[in-house]
């Protein structure tokens, strides 16, 4: 156990995280350049296309230090996403050590800070680390200022890197295994392991990611999850290399995969503590949460012919992620489709891309909403996160929305600008800490419907990128809620609805029209699009037919050019949904909630 | 309407040169002419390349460029060496396009001496201002001058191209354009609207033409007043932009292009179609030199249709023509029936007085003809 090292890569996106772990991977021989794929631990298409990561990876990286020891150098990658904090908590927990990665040329940024914090309350090791030292631009001195003033840490700790050029990475590997700490624990004691992720084999099941604290864990052992009692028995051991390399036990301070047969990853929760049946700890491991969705949306097929395609497509993707659920659903303007639940916004796009992409599905997705809480005058609670489901307003004697607190972290100029956006979003009882000069940390507590659609992106944007965001849910609050409806050429179009607060439902009418007259593309006739609460109008807009679509020129025989240009139209069309006689192009379902054109 | 045609194929030969380029052309074309007499004998070669491929014509359409910067000895010389490598039909329809600049009444009689009996003059507008914004290099005087030399060489088939919703050309200007151009009783009348393509002086110039006063709304105007004022006069509106005098009047070269009739089009950056297949040729005069002698068909790329492919093409250009689509017709060589699948939307195009359907045929009405792509998505 003295020879293992724990630790993740924490940086502000484009710090060049994963240029760096590339870089150690290569170094330690892991992988020669014949069979370096770019950028390995970002496996996933989508990933790399976003320069996110999205599922927590781990690789065990073998390394002869100076001092002439072998040393296993786990490194456990974390995802980079509010949507999915979570598991960057249990990956963090996970490790004894951090490599805090900043860019030379940007600096000390949001995540950067929002990083280090999450690292120190894990109470892990922090190794700062200046990138990109081989740019032009590259500002060493203001950097270490920056590690001093804003960070708290003693500059003298810093190692500067290139990771692109391969410089500095030796330094970095001895410092890992100098300075991060080995873990601690007794392999004699009864078994306790963390998940901190799982993935799905077609092979062989569920392959779960874990640390081990106490105990050892080998094939043959009857294992128990703490969170609900299931049983399993471990087929095989191992741990990541390139690939899975089966061992004969996982035991105290080691990071590796366990293979249990079982059959799809929503039966394991990421944060969970594995223990032998037969032998249990006492205690689960610090931390457990399940994951619950906090957006809903319902998916439909465009061809309504696709919908048993669509039904095999979620099964499988099902298999691999166990955030995402979903329940037969069916719209009056839609037909036929599913209700899924999503950690955020940034989870269902994923979702939304990947079944397109993998599974060459076209799909609509109704306009995202949260889970409101609706008391009954019979005394029932009901729970609607649909809101073709809304109650009889005439029945409703209490509603009630999901709140969360969200803390915030930025430089002081910005604080007008955030504490503006908070109250538009109907923002309560804030909160004001100064953890060092020129920063601010903010809290405020707000409706969960208020943030999860585009108030990462203005918030960013009003921080020129330079606040953290981060949020829990705290409770449900009572709330004066509405339906608020939108009819296309008068007939209502259920997935187009959103349950709103009285006071925005207006301001939310008018934004839905404006928003649906920019995506709806014209047609042969005119469309009016109205939002009504109630029966009662109260916003529209229209969208003129078209007017003159023709190309004058059509000889000289060139008929290839022009049919090419036509059928990429109809190729868009096919995208859209025919709700009565208006097509609806997938984007306006989402457009609806953004607040204004540029976000 | 006749629509017992006999789909016999056209040949269309580009003559790629021009003396200077037009403010709105995107068309392939060069200025140095002292090649005309390679690029002839080049033509010659590629015409002897598809013999027996190619049998016979019942149209040879002289388009570019500008044709008419051939010598009338040249078009004649051209013209027997075409007859000679194919049979073209004693009534064919021969056309050749001409700038008003470019001949006097000796070279147009000359032209119809040697068998052309069609002339389609490249007027654009009767207004100074306008042509020089366009970079034509002839006036309006010229144009005049030319339609009325053309009639005393004899041409009887003359047809004249206009341009229309020009930068900050009002509907009035246009319509003393039209009247002026029925005034002088042409068998035919091409009526294009400008289209502003980023390649080219004026795309350059003026981006997508909001700024010059030019509207989809104007566009639809000027589009339903051209057409209402020409039907007025006794024109078909046959296509888009093509007005005729009486059906035997309309160009039957084009309609070739239009019902996925075979033809052989030679000379740089020229397309061909047969049957199933279409190519094109070299966009480069050098490249189709080089090509030639080597005795190397031109070609620079080639397709074959899938049957959707041909549907797709019979749809949009047979909703582009007042004869519409004879949904016999596309049935046995398509293989759609279109009424059978698209009953519910062709109805209501139909309740929105876009189609009609009659006679086997469903055909765009003015308003129809507007959004003939828009129709075309069904």
């Amino acid at each position: 156990m003295q020879n293992i090292r724990n630790f993740s890569i924490i940086a502000h996106i484009d710090h060049g995280k994963s240029t760096l772990a590339d870089r150690l991977i290569m170094k330690t021989g892991v992988c020669d350049q014949r069979t370096y794929k770019d950028q390995m631990l970002d496996s996933m298409d989508i990933e790399r296309e976003r320069g996110i990561t999205i599922k927590s990876q781990a690789i065990s990286l073998p390394y002869t230090a100076s001092d002439g020891e072998t040393y296993t150098l786990n490194l456990i990658d974390t995802p980079g996403h509010v949507d999915f904090s979570y598991e960057v908590s249990r990956s963090l927990a996970s490790c004894e050590g951090v490599l805090l990665l900043i860019d030379a040329t940007q600096g000390v940024q949001a995540q950067t800070l929002a990083n280090l914090y999450l690292a120190m309350e894990h109470d892990l090791e922090i190794i700062p680390v200046i990138n990109k030292i081989d740019l032009p631009a590259a500002d060493v001195e203001r950097v270490l200022e920056q590690i001093d003033s804003e960070l708290g840490l003693d500059p003298a700790t810093h190692l500067a890197c290139s990771a692109k050029e391969g410089t500095g990475v030796d330094e970095i590997l001895e410092a890992i295994v100098r300075r991060i700490p080995p873990p601690k624990g007794e392999a004699t004691k009864p078994l306790a392991a963390l998940i901190f992720d799982a993935y799905y084999d077609a092979y062989r099941g569920t392959v779960i990611n874990c640390r081990v604290f106490d105990g050892e864990v080998k094939a043959g052992d009857t294992i128990r999850f703490m969170s609900n009692g299931s049983i399993y028995r471990v087929e095989e051991v191992g741990r990541f290399l390139l690939d899975r390399q089966k061992r004969d036990t996982l035991s105290a301070g080691e990071v590796g995969y366990i293979i249990a047969g079982i059959k799809t990853v929503s039966s394991v929760s990421i944060g969970d503590t594995i223990t032998l049946d037969d032998r249990p700890c006492a205690q689960p491991l610090p931390g457990f949460k399940k994951v619950k969705p906090v957006v809903f949306a319902s998916i439909y097929p465009i061809a309504s012919d696709d919908y048993e395609d669509l039904s095999d497509a979620l099964e499988k993707y099902k298999l691999n992620d166990a955030a995402f659920i979903y329940e037969k659903d069916s719209s009056a303007a839609l037909g036929q489709g599913f209700r899924c639940g999503f950690l955020g916004l940034l989870h269902l796009d994923i979702v939304q891309e990947r079944l397109e992409r993998e599974y060459g599905l076209n799909i609509i997705l109704s306009v995202p909403s949260v889970r409101y809480r609706f008391t009954l005058k019979d005394g029932t609670e009901l729970h609607v996160d649909n809101p073709a489901h809304y109650p009889n307003p005439m029945n409703i004697i209490k509603s009630e929305e999901p709140y969360i607190r969200a803390s915030m972290m930025l430089p002081d100029k910005y604080l007008g600008a955030v504490m503006t956006l908070c109250i538009d979003r109907r923002g309560v009882n804030s909160n004001m800490r100064y953890p060092s000069p020129g920063r601010v940390e903010l809290t405020y507590e707000m409706p969960l419907s208020e943030v999860i659609f585009d108030f990462y992106d203005k918030f960013k944007s009003v921080t020129q990128g330079y606040g953290s965001f981060d949020y829990d849910l705290i409770d449900y609050r009572t709330s004066n809620l509405v339906l608020l409806d939108i009819l296309v050429n008068g007939e209502k179009v259920d997935a187009l609805s959103q349950i709103v607060h009285r006071d925005r439902a207006r301001a939310r009418g008018v934004q839905a029209c404006e928003r649906l007259k920019d995506e709806i593309p014209r047609q042969m006739y005119k469309i009016a699009i109205q939002g009504a609460i109630g029966g009662e109008i109260i916003s529209r807009s229209t969208i003129s037919a078209f007017r003159k679509d023709v190309t004058a020129k059509c000889y000289g025989g060139d008929i290839t050019r022009k049919r090419k240009l036509l059928e990429k139209q109809k190729e868009g069309k096919k995208r859209m949904k025919m709700v009565g006689s208006v097509s609806i192009p997938q984007s306006a379902f989402l457009a609806v909630l953004k607040s204004d054109k540029d976000s | 309407m006749n629509t017992g045609r006999a789909y016999i194929p056209g040949l269309y030969i580009h003559f790629p040169f021009c003396r200077s380029k037009c403010g709105y052309c995107d068309f392939y074309s060069v200025t140095e002419t002292s090649l005309v007499p390679s690029f002839l004998e080049a033509l010659s070669t590629e015409a002897a390349l598809y013999r027996g491929e190619f049998t016979t014509f019942d149209t040879v359409y002289l388009g570019g460029g500008t044709p008419s910067l051939m010598r009338p000895e040249q078009v004649d010389a051209l013209l027997v060496m075409l007859r000679g490598t194919f049979t073209i039909l004693d009534n064919a329809e021969i056309t050749m396009e001409l700038n008003p600049a470019d001949l006097t009444r000796e070279d147009l009689r000359a032209l119809y001496q040697a068998g052309v009996n069609r002339v389609n003059i490249g007027v654009q507008s009767f207004h100074d201002q306008k042509l020089q914004l366009m970079g034509r290099r002839h006036d309006r005087r010229q144009a005049l001058s030319a339609i009325e030399e053309a009639a005393a060489a004899g041409f009887d088939n003359i047809g004249l191209d206009l341009i229309y919703n020009l930068p900050h050309q009002s509907l009035e200007d246009w319509r003393a354009s039209l009247e002026q151009a029925i005034a002088l009783h042409p068998a035919h009348l091409s009526c294009y609207e400008l289209e502003l393509k980023p390649d080219t002086p004026l795309g350059r110039k003026f981006g997508r033409g909001e700024c010059a006063g030019r509207s989809e709304d104007l566009a639809r105007e000027f589009f339903m007043e051209t057409s209402k004022t020409l039907e007025e006069a006794g024109y078909i509106h046959y296509e888009v932009s093509n007005f005729a005098a009486g059906m035997g009047r309309a160009s039957r070269h084009n309609r070739k292009y239009w019902d996925h009739t075979p033809y052989l089009g030679l000379g740089p950056a020229a397309h061909s179609f047969e049957g199933t297949r279409r190519w094109w040729n070299r966009s480069s005069l050098k490249g189709y030199l080089t090509d030639l002698s080597n005795r190397k068909r031109p070609v620079e790329g080639q397709e074959d249709l899938r049957s959707e492919e041909l549907a797709m093409e019979a749809l949009f250009l047979g909703l582009r023509t007042k004869e519409g689509i004879d949904l016999d017709r596309y049935v046995r060589l398509y293989g759609r029936d279109l009424m059978r699948e698209n009953r519910h939307q062709i109805e209501e195009w139909s309740r929105l007085g876009l189609v009609e359907i009659s006679g086997g045929h469903i055909r765009p009405t003015r308003s129809g003809m507007a959004v003939a792509d828009a129709l075309a998505m069904i």
